[in-house]
């Protein structure tokens, strides 16, 4: 039971311990509170930004999360969105004529593949070569950004525009942000994480492969016993998690600039980690942990503003308590159960 | 008149809780100072716990600890050193790469000098070992010494800390017969010096050959005191288990000259971590429908090796040369899935590690590695309920206790772990069993269920591959046995072919 609350309790401790900072810095906590939760949640629009925020962390969780159950750490689903955003972009500028819904299709066909190939990569190199999944992902993720720039700046380059971004996409690609958020940028990207999320559970759970990748992630011995072939699955695994974090181009390409931005993602697959960290590589768990890290990010905005002597950096402080919580099991035991348990 | 002495160790009422797991429950033994006394009891009876609690290990809940007649009230690891209790663990807490020497050296403890008196320490345990009639090659790193001498050592490391009361915990599991009797025998040198042995064990024989008196557990008590020359193996398993268990039971032969279900041939594999010797060398044998063949060994002699290099990839890259042939196919280069495919049940050495994901459901347990047979899938959909109507079938047949098919499998005790992972595997009906230690940990009154299944499973026209470490239970069900020592082959005997000396002797290397 308390294996299930203890993310509720980190998020409390992580956002009392938070309140304690401003305190420290001369904020009345109650009054940063009330700034944060009007902003994230007390107008359409603003409801909108957090929203808008949190629906690249779903995708970018689900890919941390994926690669988690086979037993994988997936550190490069930033290097994969970066991919993926750069392929939904480079089809509709380059095919800019086509209209809605094949251009949706081809783009984000388009940006799943692209995904899950950069994904692939570092499954092929621990399958084939036993190298580690943590320095390849990182490493990749320095080549999908430079990759990024070259084509941006001498492929694609917008010769519109003063700052380096691809020429847009046809107005076939781009999905109407939906008029009730006040003009924030949620449209059909929103549905389509959380159905994606709901697919990525019900696969892990109810399909052959599913149950496969768990079980290598649960216990590769037994996993490889009972016949899985490890390699294929650790494979399949990162192309998943490649194609999920390919997947942010959807909200934020199509339903948002309509064009690459070479540093559009704010830390999406690095933030990716911390959502599925406190939504426990459960698909309902990361919608709510991303729901929580789109409404600090929105809410902290107002801070600048509203409040003398704290920042939007709050968030960041927010967020590092609440992972920090999260992180620290060991603590939990020693709450929870006090007692010795059998060695 | 005199009065009788106090005794050595007595245990009154001794509880400890370990969170909603009561594992003493009011533990009340007591034990004669000069005996062996024999600690009996199914794993999870509570045996181990007790000695924790008496050696200081853990603290207790409830209940009192005396030694010699005194009240001993706050127990700790330094106290019980400094009443004169030692335990030699099962796995030993030796430093390897260090001599005997040295170890006993290190662990002298708090007050030695800061310079090493190596030559007086020598001349001093020489003389010690010499008193207790144990040999020992001072100057040699441990990891050269046998494994009976490395446990010599541990007791030993004991006398010279000056113990009076020695726990040995399961010192018998990694020995072979030979060095099992040489043990006893310095056991009762001890004791006749005036030592008090306290023995823990799960192996009735071994407690009905060298002990005084036995103490049986069973769910957290002491439910039986026997005079050891006073009772009999069948008495002692029935308050171990709580009924009557059938102790010496052999499976009639199997039949013989079936048609050959696996066949190795000059099987060999390299060493690995800088060993000199390969860890396989020359392995050729076969086994054929309706027949078990027991392999015996000691254990690290390469009998988890063998069925590592029949099934898994990684470590047939290691492998030297040979080949494999299953159901008459060739399959030297298959992978495990496809080995398996062909009707091949594997009944894991460490079922926690390999048979089990402890984490998950029994349902998925059950699932693992048929989660792509026919019946159990659809179109790659998993089928959840005819997974559940066929795990429910299994969990009641095999008797898995509690048949909660939604708790994780880790929870089960470690019997009923096996008793899933035998439902799985020989419930695909296999044409050859791999089976290593079925038995191992496993309650007494569970191990005879295990050998009548696998024995069925070989009536039914199975080939059955038995790994086994203990020598009765090779006895009772292998058809044809063979003996492994040091990576090789060194003996094979038909069904009673063999007095257990000669099976010893051959275990030992002889």
């Amino acid at each position: 039971m308390t294996n299930r609350l203890q993310p509720i309790f980190a998020v409390a401790v992580g956002l009392a311990l938070g309140l304690v900072v401003t305190a420290l810095a001369g904020e009345n906590p109650l009054h940063v509170l009330a700034v944060l939760a009007r902003g994230a949640f007390g107008t359409r629009y603003g409801l909108g930004l957090t929203l808008a925020y949190a629906t690249p962390l779903v995708f970018t969780g689900l890919s941390v999360a994926v690669a988690f159950r086979a037993g994988l750490f997936n550190v490069g689903a930033e290097g994969q969105l970066t991919m993926g955003a750069l392929a939904a972009a480079a089809v509709g500028a380059v095919w800019p004529g086509w209209g809605a819904p094949g251009a949706w299709l081809a783009a984000g066909t388009a940006a799943v593949a692209a995904g899950m190939a950069w994904g692939a990569v570092p499954g092929v190199l621990r399958a084939w070569r036993g190298s580690h999944e943590v320095i390849n992902t990182i490493m990749l993720n320095f080549i999908a950004a430079g990759l990024a720039n070259y084509v941006t700046m001498y492929v694609l380059r917008n010769p519109a525009s003063q700052n380096p971004e691809t020429r847009p996409v046809g107005p076939g690609y781009m999905l109407a942000p939906w008029a009730w958020f006040a003009g924030a940028p949620v449209g059909w990207g929103l549905p389509l994480a959380i159905g994606v999320a709901v697919a990525v559970g019900w696969w892990l759970e109810r399909s052959v492969t599913g149950l496969e990748l768990r079980a290598l992630g649960e216990n590769e011995p037994a996993a490889r016993a009972a016949g899985i072939n490890a390699g294929r699955v650790r494979v399949l695994a990162f192309a998943l998690a490649g194609g999920l974090a390919g997947l942010v181009a959807v909200p934020e390409v199509l339903g948002n600039t309509g064009r690459f931005r070479p540093a559009f993602s704010a830390q999406y697959g690095f933030l990716g980690i911390a959502v599925a960290l406190l939504g426990r590589n459960r698909p309902g768990g990361i919608l709510a942990a991303a729901l929580l890290f789109g409404a600090l990010q929105k809410g902290a905005t107002d801070l600048d503003m509203e409040t003398d002597h704290v920042t939007r950096e709050l968030a960041l402080v927010f967020q590092a308590l609440i992972i920090l919580a999260v992180a620290a099991e060991g603590a939990w035991e020693m709450v929870f159960r006090r007692r010795a348990r059998p060695c | 008149m005199a009065l009788p002495p106090p005794p050595a160790v007595e245990l009154r009422a001794l509880t400890k809780r370990f969170g909603g797991l009561l594992a003493n429950a009011g533990v009340d033994l007591r034990v004669a100072a000069g005996t062996i006394h024999g600690v009996i009891g199914e794993n999870g009876a509570g045996k181990s716990t007790a000695m924790k609690l008496l050696l200081g290990l853990l603290p207790a809940d409830a209940g009192q600890i005396f030694i010699r007649g005194e009240r001993w009230a706050r127990p700790s690891p330094a106290g019980a050193r400094a009443l004169g209790l030692g335990m030699v663990h099962q796995h030993f807490l030796l430093a390897d790469p260090y001599t005997a020497l040295d170890n006993l050296l290190l662990a002298e403890g708090p007050g030695r000098p800061l310079l090493l008196r190596r030559d007086a320490a020598r001349a001093e345990l020489r003389a010690l070992a010499q008193r207790h009639g144990l040999e020992m090659d001072w100057d040699a790193p441990v990891a050269s010494l046998p494994v009976g001498v490395r446990q010599r050592l541990e007791i030993l490391k004991l006398l010279a800390g000056r113990a009076e009361i020695l726990v040995l915990d399961e010192p018998t599991a990694v020995l072979t017969p030979l060095e099992t009797g040489r043990l006893f025998e310095q056991l009762r040198r001890l004791r006749d010096e005036g030592k008090t042995v306290i023995l823990v064990t799960h192996k009735l024989r071994e407690v009905m050959a060298v002990t005084d008196q036995i103490s049986v557990f069973r769910a957290g008590r002491v439910t039986g005191e026997r005079r050891t020359s006073e009772t009999t193996p069948e008495e002692l398993a029935q308050l171990m288990v709580g009924r009557p268990v059938a102790l010496r039971w052999a499976a009639a032969p199997g039949l013989a000259g079936g048609e050959e279900r696996l066949a190795v041939a000059d099987l060999g594999l390299a060493a690995v971590g800088g060993a000199a010797r390969p860890r396989l060398s020359g392995i050729t044998f076969s086994v054929g429908a309706g027949e078990i063949v027991g392999v015996a060994g000691v254990e690290g002699n390469g009998q988890s090796e063998l069925i590592q290099a029949l099934l898994h990839p990684c470590d047939r890259r290691c492998r030297t040369g040979g080949t494999v042939r299953i159901l008459g196919r060739e399959v030297t280069r298959w992978s495990p899935r496809a080995i398996r495919d062909l009707g091949v049940g594997v009944v894991p050495e460490d079922r926690l590690r390999e048979g089990l994901l402890p984490a998950r459901p029994l349902w998925e347990n059950f699932l693992l590695g048929r989660q792509r047979e026919p019946a159990f899938q659809r179109g790659g959909l998993l089928r959840p309920a005819a997974v559940a109507a066929a795990a429910a079938r299994a969990v009641a047949d095999y008797d898995v206790r509690p048949p909660a098919l939604g708790q994780a499998a880790g929870a089960l005790s470690g019997g009923n772990q096996q008793k899933l992972i035998l439902a799985r595997e020989l419930g695909r009906a296999p044409r050859l069993i791999l089976a290593a230690q079925p038995t191992r940990g496993v309650d007494v009154g569970a191990i005879e269920d295990i050998h009548q299944r696998l024995v069925r499973a070989r009536d039914a026209g199975a080939g059955v591959l038995l790994v086994s470490s203990e020598l009765e239970e090779i006895r009772a069900l292998a058809d044809r046995t063979l003996v492994m020592f040091d990576g090789r082959i060194v003996a094979e005997y038909p069904r009673g072919g063999a007095t257990e000396r000669e099976l010893g002797l051959k275990m030992g290397g002889a």
